[in-house]
């Protein structure tokens, strides 16, 4: 038993926890489907799936025996290559981002020193998929959607950066772990506030979610760059949409709620309950809101939301050599 | 509203009614000495309007003049065909194998015209008019593709609701009407393909370019399936980017050819046809023809049955406008309105099914009155619907015509002026919403609505958040007449006792075997109408629908001509969408109130 060492114990417990997040995150996304279509239900007067097992819990087994069983189709049309591809970065580039996560004191899958920086990086490959999938499937509402989906990423991401540039400066640190301990006084939601806006609005404009949804506009684009998927691959887009969703949730708690902090209950409670708090809140915003046009979108970021941040950042910079001119 | 309120709103009406009618004399006079009287002949109808037979020659010249004097007749409400081939009582009548019309109305009048143009079998042959009514291009068109008949110097003759290799003109009367005179239908692959061909779009035919100066434009086929279409309703889109270059309204995906098939029926049967038209109308598309039919066959309507279908009609409008408001919102990416407009539609419908037995096409109204009287309570139905409904138009106010998003969304987007609107034939709320108070239950009140006090509300700038609001108000006004039939409606019978009331009042029937005989044979051949022509026109859900219905003297209708008010809505979008983006595109689609089963019928 030579070999069984406190090192290989360390790294076998940390992929058992890596594997247990990966399948808690997938399954939260896959649960995400039916949780998001039962709550959209009880805001728009209606029931929704409820009749699939106890509470309609089990609707989510027969979508997915469904969706894995529906044929693997390829549009003719289409380049193959970036089709399959799409699917797979739409998935795995959020499912990656979640490494840097730090969910409690002992769980975490990485502790990366450049926690928020790897995170930039995976949401900027999150832009091929879309684009992949739009320029392989050979449909002009497909290419629309993927022309919308660049231009909206490209300008939500520049302010995303700096809206948690603030944070930085006030923790000195991009590791995620460092920035949630430095939250155990104070969340960073009070003295980055415009911070905290600027980075859900960025945060549901990189996850295509509505109202930023402007890429699939099932009412003008009729789904935009995924029109041309089915099966399997179309659900990978589709969980990869809930993963987007609980990923940037768990990044706004945090970033800016303090993480696991708080008082009475454990951490993972704490970590748990605050982002169901920002998942139900996607999905309100879905039900509660039109769609702006496309246009007043993109104006919205660079005329609001970039001057926003720049103004936020100028503020702490100032703050911060106020208080601290050593620094 | 006392009795003698009633009184006065009546002689007013009476009044306006008769003024119109002098003027329309004057102009009949006026425009037989411009175009030198002999060659013009005027015919009497029950159509309420002067109709004139005019020369081909002198068409565009009597079509120019009516346009240009003053009152002028701006909109070009109708235009189709006759075959009258095989029309045997035309007594007095010009001779013609063919006959043209053209409806005109005039607004400042409050009064219509018809003129008629005789055509021969071998020279089918008339001058477009689409330069001088610039919706006379898609009426051209529709009689060109179902009669067969040329219009030298259109812009773009081609089919329109046939499909592109179509053989023949349906409407014609050499055409047979039932399937089973055609050979099977069979479609090959290679059928399918040449179909699939014929419907790709050529830039060129429509005289676009696929280039501009610097950009290569993209052509989008935005349906004929398209959740935004309403429909099986196809635009091709020349974009540059994701604003509109131009755009061609491709229609007839729908068409069933409900005109042929009023041929076929007996005045009777073609009842629930109707309903198919504006197929979220309901009861309300039985108005126009009933009461066209009722025309015809000299049929007084009780109070009662007239104020049981004024209550209905009004519930469908309600209906319609509900489903109106819901996927308005919801082209406006807004997913939660059309659940709550739906529950209110159930609400409707439950009182709906309690009074006619249907729910979205009840065929209820008969020749003389309605199908049955009111069930025993239906005033607690009509009643908790009329007090749920406030509130509820309040909340949609709230929520939606107040956000900044649906604000920013549909204010001055797809906006026309009146001027537009009547160039192009937009009748109902759509010409409402540019500020012109035209409403035909105002205007030329039928069916009873003189005695109700409702208001018709207006907007100004025509765009699209005013086409919402416009039918947020008009719920509002209709719950106002739903309340008003709750308080006074009438006693009496829910059918005229008349001879040629369809099916004629069972109490009747049993009496002796000369009553039971006029009852069987009504239900079995139908009816048969005296030869004449009629015409009605109400102010439907989404504007003025019309019958213009020929008889010939026998139980099947010879000629019934449906104008829609969707198709001239249709045919406009081009003009108010160029320059737009594709967003905007959908606003003004879902503002527009449409369904394509009324454009095709």
């Amino acid at each position: 038993m030579n070999w069984w060492t406190p090192q290989v114990a360390a790294t076998l417990i940390a992929m058992l926890q890596a594997v247990v997040i990966l399948l808690a995150v997938v399954l939260a996304g896959a649960l995400l489907s039916m949780f998001e279509r039962r709550l959209l239900a009880l805001w728009q007067d209606r029931y929704g799936p409820n009749r699939v097992g106890p509470l309609g819990l089990f609707q989510i087994v027969a979508d997915m025996l469904k969706i894995f069983f529906k044929e693997d189709w390829i549009p003719p049309f289409a380049d193959r290559t970036f089709f399959v591809l799409a699917p797979a970065i739409a998935m795995a580039s959020l499912l990656l981002s979640f490494m840097v996560i730090p969910i409690t004191p002992g769980w975490g899958v990485a502790d990366l020193n450049i926690g928020i920086l790897f995170f930039f990086a995976m949401a900027g490959i999150n832009v091929y998929a879309v684009l992949f999938a739009g320029w392989a499937s050979g449909n002009k509402y497909a290419l629309l959607g993927a022309l919308r989906a660049s231009a909206q990423t490209l300008s939500y991401e520049v302010f995303m950066g700096l809206a948690l540039m603030g944070i930085v400066a006030m923790t000195g640190s991009f590791n995620m772990r460092d920035i949630v301990n430095s939250q155990e006084n104070l969340w960073f939601i009070v003295p980055q506030f415009f911070g905290f806006c600027t980075f859900v609005i960025a945060g549901i404009a990189v996850t295509h979610r509505h109202p930023f949804d402007q890429p699939e506009a099932e009412q003008e684009l009729a789904d935009g760059y995924h029109i041309e998927y089915s099966g399997m691959k179309w659900g990978m887009f589709f969980v990869g949409e809930y993963i987007g969703i609980v990923l940037i949730s768990a990044l706004l708690v945090t970033l800016f709620l303090g993480g696991w902090h708080g008082p009475l209950l454990p951490p993972i409670v704490w970590f748990l309950l605050k982002t169901a708090f920002f998942v139900v809140l996607f999905v309100l915003l879905r039900a509660a809101l039109p769609r702006p046009r496309y246009d007043k979108v993109m104006s919205f970021g660079w005329k609001v939301c970039l001057p926003l941040t720049l103004v936020n950042l100028l503020i702490t910079g100032a703050m911060i050599l106020l208080i601290d001119p050593a620094a | 509203m006392t009795a003698a309120d009633e009184t006065s709103i009546a002689n007013t009406a009476a009044s306006t009614r008769s003024g119109a009618e002098r003027d329309s004399d004057d102009v009949v006079a006026e425009l037989t000495r411009q175009l030198g009287g002999d060659r013009v002949a005027p015919q009497e109808t029950l159509t309420g309007m002067p109709v004139i037979w005019v020369p081909r020659e002198q068409l565009r010249d009597a079509l120019n003049y009516l346009r240009r004097v003053s009152g002028a007749f701006s909109m070009l409400y109708d235009l189709s065909a006759v075959d009258e081939r095989l029309r045997t009582q035309r007594r007095g009548l010009p001779p013609a194998d063919f006959t043209v019309f053209y409806q005109l109305l005039s607004v400042e009048r409050n009064a219509d015209i018809l003129l008629k143009v005789a055509l021969t079998e071998r020279d089918l042959t008339l001058p477009s008019v689409s330069d001088i009514f610039v919706n006379a291009n898609w009426y051209e068109r529709e009689v060109f593709d179902l009669f067969g008949i040329d219009f030298a110097g259109h812009p773009h003759l081609t089919r329109i609701m046939m499909p592109p290799t179509w053989h023949g003109h349906p409407l014609r009367k050499d055409y047979s009407a039932r399937a089973t005179e055609f050979d099977p239908y069979t479609l090959t692959v290679k059928g399918q393909e040449v179909e699939q061909e014929a419907l790709r779009f050529d830039p060129e035919a429509w005289g676009m370019k696929r280039e501009g100066e610097e950009t290569e434009f993209m052509f989008l086929n935005l349906g004929p399936n398209h959740p935004s279409a309403h429909g099986a309703f196809r635009i091709v889109l020349q974009l540059d980017g994701e604003e509109v270059v131009d755009c061609v309204p491709d229609i007839g995906y729908h068409h069933r050819g409900a005109e042929k098939m009023a041929e076929r029926q007996s005045w009777h049967s073609f009842i629930p046809y109707t309903d198919r038209i504006d197929y979220t109308g309901g009861v309300m598309n039985n108005l126009p023809y009933v009461m066209a039919v009722e025309k015809l066959a000299g049929i007084t309507v009780t109070d009662r049955a007239k104020t049981i279908r004024v209550m209905m009609a009004e519930m469908f409008r309600i209906n319609s406008h509900l489903l109106f408001l819901g996927t308005y919102l919801q082209d406006l990416g807004a997913m939660t309105p059309v659940f709550f407009t739906f529950t209110d539609r159930q609400k409707a419908y439950e009182v709906i099914e309690a009074i006619t037995g249907f729910r979205m096409h009840p065929a209820w109204y008969r020749i003389g009155g309605t199908a049955h009287d009111l069930p025993k309570g239906w005033e607690k139905l009509v009643q908790g619907f009329v007090d749920w409904m406030p509130k509820r138009l309040a909340e949609y106010e709230k929520a939606m015509m107040e956000n900044a998003i649906v604000r920013d969304r549909t204010r001055f987007v797809a906006a026309f002026t009146t001027q537009d609107a009547l160039d192009w034939g937009v009748t109902g709320p759509n010409l409402r919403a540019t500020g012109l108070d035209f409403d035909l239950r105002k205007a030329r009140p039928y069916s009873g609505y003189e005695n109700f006090d409702f208001e018709v509300p207006t907007a100004a700038n025509g765009d699209a958040f005013d086409r919402g609001m416009m039918r947020i108000e008009e719920m509002r006004q209709s719950v106002r007449i739903l309340q008003q039939c709750i308080d006074h409606m009438p006693a009496g019978d829910y059918k005229a006792d008349h001879p040629l009331t369809t099916p004629p009042p069972r109490e009747k029937m049993l009496q002796h075997i000369e009553t039971l005989i006029t009852h069987f044979l009504q239900v079995s051949w139908g009816p048969v109408l005296p030869a004449n022509e009629s015409l009605q026109m109400i102010e439907a859900t989404k504007g003025i629908n019309s019958y213009y219905l020929t008889s010939d003297g026998s139980t099947m209708s010879y000629r019934t001509r449906i104008r829609t008010p969707s198709f001239p809505h249709l045919q406009q979008i081009p003009a108010v969408m160029r320059g737009g983006f594709v967003p905007d595109l959908i606003a003004h689609l879902g503002s527009i109130d449409f369904v394509m089963a009324d454009v095709d019928r």
